[in-house]
């Protein structure tokens, strides 16, 4: 087991390294001159030259790299900017940002726990109701509760997170009134308290939770007919065990096994952000912040915003390899 | 959100489907192929003629959509100031809303779904060369996958050794990549890009085409994968071994008798992955990244009509729909097809 993990942590690394080159060298290669997007209008060759050498873009592009790199490696980050105006970018160091010089990792750190709330709550809404709808639906397969889910799971798995979104907020916040508009003030749990924090968050989960949830019922259900084919379920049952324990302690336990994998990797990719539920319901998470820095031309913020969602994928990927590899003691042979 | 098709249910392509075919011929027996067979599933099943029609209508209104405009006589990018009687259609004095017409959408016989706030451009209008851009974008970006997916995957499983553990890192790589980021990032760096080193315009033009590679270049990593499991226990049956030991080289094996027995895992992947790409193209355009003015697509007219979504509710609802049920035909019409193909698989 030891030498799986240490052989899967490895491979990790070398991936995380290999993404981050990829992108350091797509974005930081492609504009044609970063120095003229950092002066703006007053540009002319001399702060042009300057920027250019404070910013180290005269070096070439793999010392520009190591010089990144050695921020998110080094304990101790990194300097920034050249003689004379240098100062600390304390570790993990992502640069600053073009924009408004703020160092990117305060922004990400800033972000993350508005995204984080948003993944977890959401999760906890698609699983519970995902699983829940795909057992009742294989339990009860072909019977019309069967019909509804799987109809239901049908209509969630088409509907467009933005259109599942804004009907969501023209329903509640709109025209029931139920819910007040979305105000960022209201995201923090601890200076507003939990009523106005859930009702600035009971939307944006479930406008994030259907097509999970839907994705979610359909494999549930389809594992939990398959497994509960096996003859081991038959013995099970022809030993005399009453259904209850057959359903929940052999049948799911293992039904459920791969939805394990597909759960980690799934939350795993969302704590990089949820892109367009932050950007409907106003949310400043990481996905508001990625989308603004893309559109404000922010280098340094969008490398780092994505390196950092890369970093939860990678991790959720070993994360998921090593609990299946303790569910399943095959997995480790192989 | 993830991209491309994230369930792994697809049909076994066991069947050599053009070999049993040849052997039952020979016999006089009557024998239909695995072709055969699921387009007659596909027949009687009600949901997959219906959505096949809705979807052939889609494409019908992207094809014929400047003849479509014509009958209702406002070009997409016209600003509308008057009605035909010249009467005013906007209320300038209250931001541009609409006057009239069904919830403030300014509807009436000339504008069938009303007029855009502060333009008064044709919704109708837009709304039909919409479909263009979403269904150019969704093609383009699926067979850039799917062909990408095909070729890597087939040559990954058939030649394995070195060349198959290079691919396979590549994939992890690939799989590992927070997609919808990256392509968020690279869309406008790349058509930037593309400005400076081509000489070509940032125009819509070059950002379909940008689309479409982003689209295809982040998506075939996971078919990739499939198709090398798939080559991997096709390569070692008995009618390629047969082929090889009669003297076939690798291309003849690949794609004269592997690549067959893979259609339909392709076919069920492509249905699928066209609805995804819909719904990524409007989320790009929606987040200011994709298609941009004055061209029109659904995800940027939802992205306008969000601001007027408390005085013109309507104007929201359509590009929605729109997209709504683009994407619900083509996922239908997808399951179907897995169903009719391997029944085992889905809903039966």
């Amino acid at each position: 087991m030891g030498r799986y993990v240490i052989r899967r942590l490895l491979q990790t690394v070398v991936i995380l390294i290999v993404i981050s080159a990829i992108t350091f060298f797509l974005f930081w290669a492609t504009p044609a001159n970063p120095a003229l997007l950092i002066c703006g209008k007053n540009c002319n060759s001399e702060t042009v030259a300057q920027v250019n050498a404070t910013y180290g873009f005269d070096d070439p592009l793999i010392v520009q790299y190591g010089t990144y790199m050695q921020g998110l490696v080094s304990p101790g980050g990194r300097t920034i900017g050249s003689e004379g105006s240098e100062r600390e970018c304390a570790w993990p160091c992502f640069g600053e940002s073009y924009q408004n010089g703020i160092p990117v990792w305060d922004s990400i750190s800033d972000a993350f726990p508005a995204t984080l709330w948003l993944a977890v709550g959401a999760a906890i809404l698609w699983l519970f109701f995902g699983v829940l709808l795909g057992l009742i639906a294989a339990l009860r397969k072909g019977k019309l509760v069967d019909k509804l889910s799987v109809g239901l799971a049908l209509f969630g798995v088409s509907f467009p997170t933005l259109v599942f979104g804004y009907l969501l907020l023209f329903l509640f916040i709109v025209k029931l009134q139920w819910l007040p508009f979305p105000d960022t003030a209201n995201a923090a749990l601890f200076t507003v308290g939990p009523v106005k924090w859930l009702q600035f968050y009971i939307l944006p989960w479930m406008t994030l939770a259907l097509v999970f949830a839907a994705l979610y019922t359909r494999l549930t259900r389809a594992n939990m007919i398959d497994t509960m084919n096996e003859d081991y379920i038959r013995t099970a049952r022809a030993k005399g065990l009453d259904e209850r324990t057959v359903v929940f302690k052999h049948g799911l336990r293992s039904a459920l096994t791969p939805i394990v994998t597909i759960f980690g990797l799934d939350l795993g990719g969302l704590l990089g952000g949820a892109v367009i539920t932050e950007q409907i319901f106003s949310i400043t998470g990481l996905g508001k912040f990625a989308i603004d820095s893309v559109l404000s031309n922010d280098l340094p913020a969008i490398m780092g915003v994505v390196l950092f969602a890369a970093i939860f994928i990678v991790v959720a990927n070993i994360v998921v390899d090593v609990l299946y590899a303790i569910i399943d003691p095959r997995v480790r042979l192989s | 959100m993830t991209l491309g098709v994230s369930e792994s249910q697809s049909p076994e392509g066991d069947l050599p489907a053009d070999h049993l075919a040849e052997t039952s011929e020979a016999k006089q027996i009557e024998g239909r192929s695995l072709g055969q067979i699921a387009w007659a599933r596909l027949r009687k099943d009600k949901i997959a003629v219906i959505s096949a029609i809705v979807i052939l209508l889609i494409i019908a209104v992207a094809i014929f959509a400047p003849l479509i405009v014509k009958l209702n006589g406002f070009p997409p990018d016209q600003f509308n100031r008057t009605d035909a009687n010249g009467d005013p259609l906007l209320n300038t004095r209250d931001g541009g809303i609409p006057i009239g017409g069904l919830w403030g959408s300014g509807t009436s016989s000339e504008h069938w779904l009303g007029v855009e706030p502060q333009n008064g451009r044709d919704v109708f209008s837009r709304l039909v060369y919409g479909t263009r851009v979403s269904l150019l974008v969704a093609l383009g970006g699926t067979i850039l996958a799917v062909v990408l997916g095909t070729v890597i995957g087939m040559v990954s499983g058939y030649f394995g050794g070195w060349v198959d553990t290079l691919l396979s890192r590549l994939m992890d790589i690939m799989l590992s990549f927070p997609t919808l980021l990256f392509i968020m990032a690279l869309t406008p760096v790349i058509a930037d890009r593309g400005q400076d080193l081509f000489g070509i315009p940032d125009d819509n033009r070059l950002r379909l085409g940008v689309l479409m590679f982003v689209l295809g270049f982040f998506g075939w990593a996971y078919l990739a994968r499939i198709v090398r499991g798939q080559t991997l226990s096709l390569r070692e049956r008995e009618f390629v071994e047969a082929a090889r030991s009669l003297g076939a080289g690798p291309a003849y094996v690949i794609f004269r008798q592997i690549l067959p027995n893979l259609l339909p895992t392709l076919l069920v992947y492509t249905t699928l992955l066209i609805p995804n790409y819909i719904t990524a193209e409007a989320a790009l355009s929606f987040l200011g990244v994709g298609i941009k003015e004055p061209t029109s697509s659904w995800g940027r007219m939802i992205a306008d009509a969000s601001d007027w979504i408390e005085s013109n509710p309507l104007y929201l609802f359509f590009p929605g729909l729109a997209l709504f049920i683009t994407v619900l035909a083509f996922n239908l019409l997808g399951d179907s097809v897995r169903d009719a193909l391997d029944p085992r698989a889905g809903r039966s």
